[in-house]
This record gives C-alpha cells, structure tokens and sequence, in this order.
C-alpha cells in the first residue's frame, strides 16, 4: 500500500522501517527517512544515536535486520555490497578522517577519480589530460593545491578533512553522505566547510552528519534528529530546536 | 605500450639494480668459465652454486615482498608455490634420465620401479617435454593461488587467519607430498638428475648457464614488479593495503586486486623454484616445511618491506649468514634468526633498505643545516 507508493515516489533516498541490532542492542530502532534528489539534510542527535549506523546501512557496510533501503527509486542497497554502492553513485566521508597516508595528496584525489576501478585497466592506464584538468580543479576547490605532493600521513586533522572531501568530489557521487566533517575544525574553516557543502549542493544531494549547531544552522537546510536509533523530529533547525522532546534529549543527558 | 608500461615503473635505483643484478650474473659465470683455477679471480663453481641458489631465494622473496609489503597479504606458505614450481622442473629432470637409471627403466623413474609401478600417473605424462614442464612451472602455483584467493579475498579472509590458512596449505602439502602414493618420489623426493635440455646438469657450462638465468629471471621479475607497483595500479594496490574498506566504499572491487598480485607472485616463486632445483640437485617435501615460508618472510622483513630492492638484498644477506652460520656454528643458527626476527621488528621496521634511505636523508638535513 503505502509502502509501494513511496517506493515510485522520486525520493533519492529511501529508508523504512530500518532496524540494526548489534548483540540484541538496537542501534538503528525502526527508522525511517526520506531524501530527494538535490536537496540537502542534516542529521542531528546525541552520541550514540545511529548516526553513523544509518551510513554503514546506505553504504552496504551493516546490514539491515529489517527493512527497505533504496536508491533512486529501483536499487535495492540491502542486497549490494560496498563496490557496487559506490559504483552506483554513493559516497561516503567518514567521521574519523580516512585518507590514503602513504599517498600524495594528488594520488589520494586521483584514486578517488570517478572512472577507472577495474584492475586490469590500471594496469596501463596514465591520467588522461582530462583527468590531470579535474584533479587541478579540485585541488583548488578544496584549496590545496600547495600541499599537492605532500603524503597524507603528514596533512594536519584538518587538512585530512578537506581531502576527503576533496575526494568525494573526485568520486563524483549523486548522493554524498558526510559524517561530521567539522569535528576538529577552528571556527573559520567549520565556516568555508558549510559553504562548500552548499556549492557541492548544487550539483548533488548531500546527507551531512554534525553536532555542530552553528554549521548546521550555517547549511540552512531542513534537519532530521535521531535519538535511540529513531526518528524523533524533523523540520528546519528552529523548529527542531523548539521541539519539546528534542530539548529534552539533549539537555536531559 | 607494454614497453612504456615496464619503464614507467623503474627509478634510476632500481635500473641499476637490475644492471646490478645482471653483471652478477654474466661476470661470474664467465670468471668461472674462462679464468684458469689458480687465478686469483677464479670463481669455483660452489661459488657459482651458492649465488645461483642465493638468485632464486631472492626472487621467492620478491614473490613474497609483492603481496606482503604492497598488498599487506602476510603469507606463510609461498615456500609451497616454490616448491611446486621445483617440483615440475623435478618431473621433467627425471624424465631426461631415461634408461640411465638404477634400474634402467626407460620410461619410470627409479623410485616407481621400485614402488612397483606399472605404468606412469597420468599427471606425468608431457613432462619428458620442456615446453611443458616450463609451462606447468607457472601454471600449478598460479592455479593453486588462484583457486586459494578467490575463496579467502571473496569471503573477505584477511590479517592472521589468511596467514593461517597459508600456512595450512603449505602443511597439508607437505603431508601430501611425504606420502609414496603420490607418485612424486615421497619423502625421497627426486634427485640424481642427468640432464637438463640435453645438457649435463653437472657440466660447468650448464651450471654457469643456470646461474645467469636466475639472475636474469629475477631482472626480469625486478622489471615485472616495478612496472606493476609504479603504474595506476600498484596505487591501488598499496591504497588497498593501507585502508582496505575505504577503496571498497570508492567503488574498487578489492577481491580483484589482491588475486592478480597473488597470483602472479605465486607464478614467480614457481619459477623461481624451477631454477633452483636444478642448482641444488634435488627437490623433496622438505621445500614445502613452514619454516621456509617463515623464512622467506623474514628476509624480506630484514632487507625492507614494501621496497623492490629490499628483498633481494634481504634473502643474500640472511642466508649469507644461515650458510656461513651452519658450517661455523650449527647450533647457533636457529638462535640467530630468532634474534634476527624480533631485532628487525624492533629496530629496524624498514629494514636494511630503510635504514640505508635513513641514514641519507639524516645527512642530507645535517648538510642543509651546516651552512646556518
Ligand atoms: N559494530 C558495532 N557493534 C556493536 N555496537 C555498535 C557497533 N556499531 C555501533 N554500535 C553501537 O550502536 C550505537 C549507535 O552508534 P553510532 O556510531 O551509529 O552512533 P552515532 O550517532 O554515530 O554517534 P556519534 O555521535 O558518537 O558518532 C552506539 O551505541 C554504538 O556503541
Ligand atoms: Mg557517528
């Protein structure tokens, strides 16, 4: 019923009725979630929330005991793995930088590249001019264009940051799912993060994972807050703040 | 393009490495061949032996040094790929030897005569071709690998319990092996070769020709690996050792990765293995012990992991010293490589090669800092 005519809705992404245990615990608790294409959401809520859980299920790292994940209304994201979701146009910052250390700043980006995955076409493949144009492009958007040769183990925290974001440009996702990408970041830079999210908006449909109440007010965009692995409310950032139950989880603790 | 594909990945170091490499094993053979004994650069031929067996371990631990330091696969059984490849250069040698055997069968090797074989195991037939055994040498490690990664990478087995069942492989080899019902000589083996494409295999020609070739199979693996670690492709390759989930969530199949280099590093010690027996005489189950895929981890652990030189320079000079160490002091030896393993781990986690590229860099900050 219901459930079969959201499915042919244009949601980009489709959550419902998601449920992850991890030893009886539920991390994710009947969750559901909706986001069309081209918007941008922010997703709030205490530690320990689901957050991070609700990415691990959109990017086939956990899977779900329950419910229907599904992508640009026809991909069922329960029975793919990593590969295939990302190959599909999914892409994911994590929470704890993860760039490649024993890589150039360069080669983490061109690693990134969309395009060539298949071993045996790297094998011989050199970067096309095309390829050398984006990586400089991108260098410049995430402004690290002097650090280019530097290796990413010797990048600052927020350096790191900036890369992986970097990368997920370079990968080109339809949906990019960014998991608190100003942890660790000073107040000026937490600041050019939320504008290049809303440049990066622009093109693509963005899930974006904060604590920082500033950013996410900076973003402007409508906010889901988690608590206990459920929704709990959902609306612009006044109107979540406002929420007697939201004020209760937060300050509650 | 192939071409463009092998010089891409070569440095000026290792360029002339491989010259290096090279030189070794044109000169001495020559020195060998053409200085009277009682010069003073006469090379004997157990010299001659000695570097040729030193050639092919160094290219076993370049098989290893593949998948260990690019790809973070620590594997505890690549002695088993060497060892096979030794076994199917054993096949074919002791085809050659025809009717010269003890018991002067001319188509069953001594040891079926005397286990009262009939006729010759199907699985031995083309042996008595070099083309073929040449073929099988880089075909059974390859398949074997083959057939051992894609259960391990697909079912996404890493760290410890992958080494496990390395290990676990090259034992049940060796259980297998020692059994006389597998008609590949049991815990005899084969030896008393005669001849190697119509050559004697004890002739100094042939040794001095056994010699060269290890030294250019292993160039030729030098070039192979760097062309291979120095494209698109051992970025990947090293990316996937270091952050193994991040390249899946890029879209990188990762099983597809780790199962060419494994396997093309199992086809290298297979040869490399090839080589070696001729050299050494003999191959038996003993190849396949666990110790000797411990070891071969070991010298690359010692001369440098995830560097191309490193262990070439690592499997000379550990068994430099094991060879040196068993005739002075054979007890001793065991000790030694246990020391050796938790010093390098220790002190020494680039080993030889990074302390080498430590020691310039140091002198390079000090000379930059003298003029201030
Ligand atoms: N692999 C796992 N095994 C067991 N428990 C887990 C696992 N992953 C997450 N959890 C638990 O699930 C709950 C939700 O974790 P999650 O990481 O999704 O929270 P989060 O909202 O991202 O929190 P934070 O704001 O701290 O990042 C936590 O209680 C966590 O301990
Ligand atoms: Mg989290």
């Amino acid at each position: 019923m219901s459930m079969t005519e959201q499915r042919s809705t244009s949601a980009l992404l489709y959550l419902s009725g998601v449920t992850v245990s991890f030893d009886g615990f539920k991390a994710l608790n009947n969750l559901s979630l909706l986001v069309e294409p081209g918007e941008m959401r922010a997703i709030i809520g205490p530690n320990g929330a689901g957050k991070t859980t609700m990415m691990d299920v959109v990017t086939g790292k956990t899977r779900p005991d329950e419910g229907e994940v599904v992508f640009d209304g026809r991909a069922d994201l329960t029975k793919l793995d990593e590969a295939d979701i990302a190959t599909l146009g999914i892409g994911r910052k994590f929470q704890k930088p993860t760039v490649f250390e024993n890589h150039t700043v360069r080669d983490n980006l061109l690693l990134a590249l969309a395009g060539l995955r298949s071993w045996y076409r790297l094998l011989l493949a050199t970067p096309t001019k095309a390829e050398n144009d984006r990586l400089n492009e991108i260098l410049s958007i995430i402004r690290m264009e002097p650090q280019q040769h530097m290796l990413g183990a010797r990048l600052s925290h927020g350096q790191k940051q900036w890369l992986e974001i970097g990368m997920l440009l370079a990968q080109d996702p339809k949906l990019l799912l960014v998991d608190e990408p100003v942890a660790g970041m000073t107040d000026v830079e937490t600041e050019t993060t939320a504008q290049v999210l809303r440049e990066i908006n622009r093109t693509h449909s963005v899930v974006v994972v904060e604590h920082d109440m500033s950013f996410v007010r900076a973003l402007g965009v409508k906010v889901t807050v988690l608590h206990e692995g459920s929704m709990l409310a959902e609306g612009t950032l006044d109107q979540v703040s406002a929420d007697p139950r939201v004020v209760e989880v937060y300050l509650g603790r | 393009m192939i071409t463009r594909f092998l010089w891409q990945g070569m440095g000026r170091n290792l360029r002339l490495f491989v010259l290096l490499v090279l030189a070794i094993g044109i000169v001495l053979p020559l020195l060998n061949l053409l200085m009277p004994p009682a010069s003073a650069f006469y090379v004997p031929a157990w010299v001659l032996q000695l570097i040729g067996k030193y050639l092919c371990y160094a290219s076993l631990a370049l098989a290893v040094d593949l998948v260990w330091g690019y790809c973070g696969i620590l594997t505890l059984g690549h002695a088993a790929f060497f060892a096979l490849g030794g076994y199917c250069m054993g096949m074919y040698l002791m085809r050659q030897i025809g009717s010269r055997g003890v018991y002067g069968n001319p188509i069953l090797p001594d040891f079926m005569v005397f286990l009262n074989y009939k006729e010759l195991p199907w699985f031995w037939h083309g042996f008595d071709q070099f083309w073929f055994a040449a073929i099988m040498v880089v075909l059974v490690p390859s398949l074997l690998a083959l057939a051992l990664g894609w259960f391990a990478f697909r079912s996404r087995v890493t760290g410890v319990y992958l080494s496990i069942i390395t290990q676990a492989m090259t034992f049940a080899l060796l259980l297998a092996f020692f059994r006389n019902d597998m008609g590949l000589g049991g815990n005899n083996g084969m030896t008393d070769f005669k001849d190697i494409l119509g050559f004697s295999v004890q002739a100094d020609g042939t040794r001095a020709v056994l010699c060269f070739a290890s030294a250019l199979v292993l160039a030729i693996f030098l070039v192979i690996s760097g062309a291979v670690v120095g494209s698109r492709f051992g970025k990947a390759l090293t990316a996937v050792r270091d952050a193994e989930s991040r390249m899946r969530f890029l879209g990188y199949r990762v099983e597809g990765y780790k199962l060419f280099v494994f396997v093309l590093s199992a086809a290298m010690a297979g040869v490399a293995g090839a080589l070696y027996v001729p050299q050494v005489g003999i191959i038996n189950p003993s190849e396949f012990s666990p110790g000797n895929s411990i070891e071969a981890v070991l010298w690359v652990a010692v001369g440098g992991r995830g560097t191309l030189i490193g262990p070439v320079i690592g499997a000379f000079l550990v068994n430099f010293g094991k060879t040196w160490l068993t005739g002075a002091l054979p007890e001793v030896w065991l000790f030694a490589l246990g020391a050796m393993f938790i010093a390098v781990t220790l002190f020494l986690p680039k080993g030889v090669v990074g302390l080498w590229s430590q020691v310039r860099t140091r002198g390079a900050t000090r000379k930059a800092r003298a003029p201030a």
